[in-house]
């Protein structure tokens, strides 16, 4: 193709210098995706070697593609990623039955990928006839992952724990499971012993402690293990007598009236960890107990205490025996002053997250502020990622956490009360984005909250120039805000957008941009079913998708668009409330 | 609520009367627990079901789905509650008796040990239960048992009252000569 070939370069060599074989062997050392979809670009040769070796397949939308295109492209494929639903459905903006169901993708792949191995899904439906349909024609099956997905019940479980003979992982997290029971744990036979992840810790019925026992001690591999909240301080001890090895532990209760051992006992199991890197769970913790963990903590680099309510003190006291932490989830609970220790003691954290306590009532208690997350910029230069639930902010605040971590690729900050400017100037909160995008200069994800008026989203456009993800709620004045960012951001990949007042112009300044991303959400904004016919009919590669509010009212507005590009056309398995235009 | 007024009684440079912001009232609200909540206030609007695809609307949030915290969390946080308002204004727990038409409810709160609930409990049925001993149980009529947090029917006590504070789910008072003896 090229007009005017190295001279050096010998002629005519049109194909690949050397063999498929070693091309192949080379690029099977390649996992990442992106690297791979770099690889397949080059040239016809090398799309094709790529494609033979690739084991693993992201899937980010599930409507972007069918289970048939990606079989013929990936003859060879072990493990599939599948994520379904838009973000927003993890806070109730999407109705039930709306989608996104894993059935006709086993079916699929149970001809093709017999052999596989790994189904890692998120925000998808899966019923228990999948479960019980994966477990039974996939003889190979080693890892089954489930965040964020709904639709089945135990009983799925017991299908996967009871036939999948190789099983290695099986991590449930966060999901819409009817938990009708911990029988199914009963149900890994005695000959099941490849078990190295399991994670059962958001599963509320308790499971057989002499089955869950027995199973530890056989799956001399465990790696992993969550357990949930009825697994008692006592059983901990005893679970952790056999599986020393573990890297990752998740306790149940940490409450218990009276154990039956000394206490030093049970703080010995933790000093014989002595592989331990992540520890969660600890719920109900209290100064009683939590210092058994204190002899682990020093090799720890996640701790997840999302779910120990713990105060300031209790916090601080773990927090000096956990310097070389990394990430570390909270709820607010801690307050400023845990915040505070976090500053002083973790020099090395690079990932924080605090939860809020009380989403929703306000009166009880304040929580974190901008004091807090200040106090630990300035202990923490190296912090990347970043999840704050607060109730005030300030611009100043957040100028100066800025200034003291410039290397944010993450920062999602959720000002509680929709529209709240800043709690000392009264000014929107606009100074304060603005900051973090000039100065963070490799932001790749963004959730902003808080007042704020279209200046903000000037700013990111003309700033953010590597942000990915942005999420808005309560924000903007016009349609402007959002045109800046979508002629401002070129990596722009995902748009999730409530209660805005972008209109139609907005939407349509992104005509030529949303191929190039991977969807687009738009709720409770000014859009109107014109504008939205006018979308999908100037770009056929996109699904326009309008949910339709229950109450049918305003048939002219849309509520909720959805807007993802796709080269399989509108879905089949649309509900009757989903208007694909 | 219960709060300990700091301002009352703290020293500060300033003229008597004049008053100063954020700092002191962050550092009082830190101190309210979340135990000490008025149970009127949360009542009937906090779901307890466990079913995360639709939770209850919640009294102070307007909005649906904001603050964006994911179902499955925001049930925990409210079951907690629940758990921790039980604590907080009292351990309510059915308790029927054999014979009996229907069942009544106990405070165990109430009760500073298992002398004070067996009188309170003999008064509300009109039985006699009598004393307590290790060795030999309840030598009466009647034998108060109860089921603990495992399911288990034990006779009431044998634990230490705390402990048995925190595992009772209900109490049953059952005719002495169905106890089955161990």
């Amino acid at each position: 193709m090229d007009p005017n070939p190295n001279p050096k370069k010998p002629k005519a060599i049109k194909s690949c210098p050397f063999p498929d074989e070693v091309l192949e062997r080379v690029l099977s050392l390649i996992d990442s995706h992106h690297d791979r979809s770099s690889v397949s670009l080059v040239c016809k040769n090398w799309y094709n070697a790529e494609r033979w070796t690739r084991r693993h397949v992201f899937i980010g939308n599930c409507y972007s593609v069918s289970p048939q295109i990606v079989a013929a492209r990936f003859p060879r494929i072990r493990s599939v990623t599948l994520k379904g639903k838009p973000r927003f459905s993890d806070f109730n903006l999407v109705p039930e039955d709306w989608g996104a169901d894993v059935q006709s993708w086993l079916t699929v792949f149970s001809t093709v990928y017999p052999f596989l191995e790994e189904l890692r899904l998120k925000r998808m439906v899966v019923t228990d006839q999948s479960l019980e349909f994966l477990a039974l024609n996939f003889c190979g099956f080693k890892a089954l992952s489930l965040l964020s997905c709904d639709g089945f019940s135990t009983d799925g479980l017991k299908a996967i724990a009871t036939h999948c003979k190789n099983l290695r992982e099986l991590d449930i997290q966060e999901n819409g499971i009817d938990d009708l029971g911990g029988h199914w744990l009963s149900c890994f036979p005695e000959s099941l012993t490849s078990l190295e992840i399991l994670n059962f810790a958001s599963l509320n019925s308790e499971v057989s402690f002499d089955a869950l026992e027995k199973l530890v001690s056989r799956c001399k591999s465990l790696r992993v293990l969550k357990v949930n909240r009825n697994i008692s301080l006592d059983q901990l001890q005893k679970l952790l007598l056999r599986c020393p090895q573990l890297t990752e532990l998740g306790t149940g209760s940490f409450m218990q009236e009276l154990i039956s051992g000394p206490v030093t006992e049970l703080k010995n199991m933790f000093s014989n960890c002595k592989n331990l890197v992540t520890l969660s769970g600890l719920w109900d913790a209290t100064p009683l107990y939590l210092p058994v963990v204190y002899p682990a903590c020093d090799s720890l680099t996640f701790l997840n205490l999302s779910y120990a309510t713990l105060r300031s003190i209790e916090l601080a006291n773990l927090l000096s025996h956990c310097k070389n932490l990394r990430r570390l989830w909270l709820i607010d609970t801690v307050g400023d002053k845990g915040l505070e220790a976090v500053g002083s003691c973790c020099p090395l954290l690079e990932e924080l997250r605090v939860f809020p306590a009380d989403p929703f009532d306000q009166e009880i208690f304040l929580g974190v502020t901008e004091s807090g997350f200040m106090s630990v910029s300035r202990g923490c230069p190296k912090l990347r990622y970043v999840l704050y639930f607060c109730r005030q902010m300030t611009n100043a605040a957040v100028a100066t956490i800025a200034r003291n971590c410039p290397d944010f690729t993450h920062f999602r900050l959720c000002i509680m009360n929709p529209g709240q400017p800043d709690y000392l100037t009264k000014e929107p909160m606009d100074e304060a984005f603005g900051a973090i995008v000039k100065t963070c200069t490799k932001l790749q994800r963004l959730a902003i909250s808080g007042l704020l008026t279209d200046r903000t989203f000037e700013y990111i456009g003309k700033y953010a120039k590597n942000l990915e993800t942005l999420s808005v709620a309560f924000a903007g004045s016009s349609d402007l805000g959002m045109e800046y960012v979508l002629k401002g951001c070129p990596k722009l990949r995902k748009l999730e957008i409530r209660d805005c007042p972008f209109g139609n112009a907005a939407l349509l300044s992104g005509l030529t941009k949303y191929e190039s991303m991977r969807s687009l959400w738009m709720s409770a904004c000014n859009v109107t079913m014109d504008a939205c016919r006018v979308l999908a009919k100037e770009r056929p590669r996109l699904n326009v998708e309008v949910m339709r509010d229950e109450d049918g009212s305003d048939d002219s507005q849309a509520h909720k668009v959805y807007v993802y590009r796709t080269v399989v056309g509108p879905r089949k398995d649309a509900p009757p409330f989903v208007l694909t235009l | 609520m219960d709060l300990i007024n700091f301002e009352a009684t703290e020293l500060r440079l300033g003229l008597p009367g004049s008053t100063d912001e954020q700092p002191e009232i962050k550092s009082i609200t830190s101190v309210v627990s979340t135990n000490k909540r008025s149970s009127s206030e949360m009542g009937s609007s906090i779901s307890d079901e466990n079913d995360s695809s639709r939770s209850s609307p919640p009294t102070k949030a307007q909005v649906v789905g904001w603050p964006p915290v994911r179902s499955y969390r925001r049930n925990i946080l409210q079951g907690k509650k629940s758990d921790q308002s039980e604590t907080g204004s009292g351990i309510y727990v059915k308790v029927s008796m054999d014979g009996a038409p229907y069942l009544r409810k106990v405070d165990l709160k109430m009760y500073k040990g298992y002398e004070e609930l067996m009188k309170g409990l003999q008064g509300m049925f009109k039985c006699i239960i009598g004393l307590y001993s290790e060795m030999e149980g309840y030598k009466s009529e009647y034998a108060p048992t109860y089921e603990d947090k495992d399911g288990d029917w034990m006779l009431v006590g044998d634990v230490p009252w705390d402990m048995f504070l925190t595992s009772c789910r209900r109490l049953r008072i059952m005719k002495s000569c169905d106890v089955i003896e161990s």
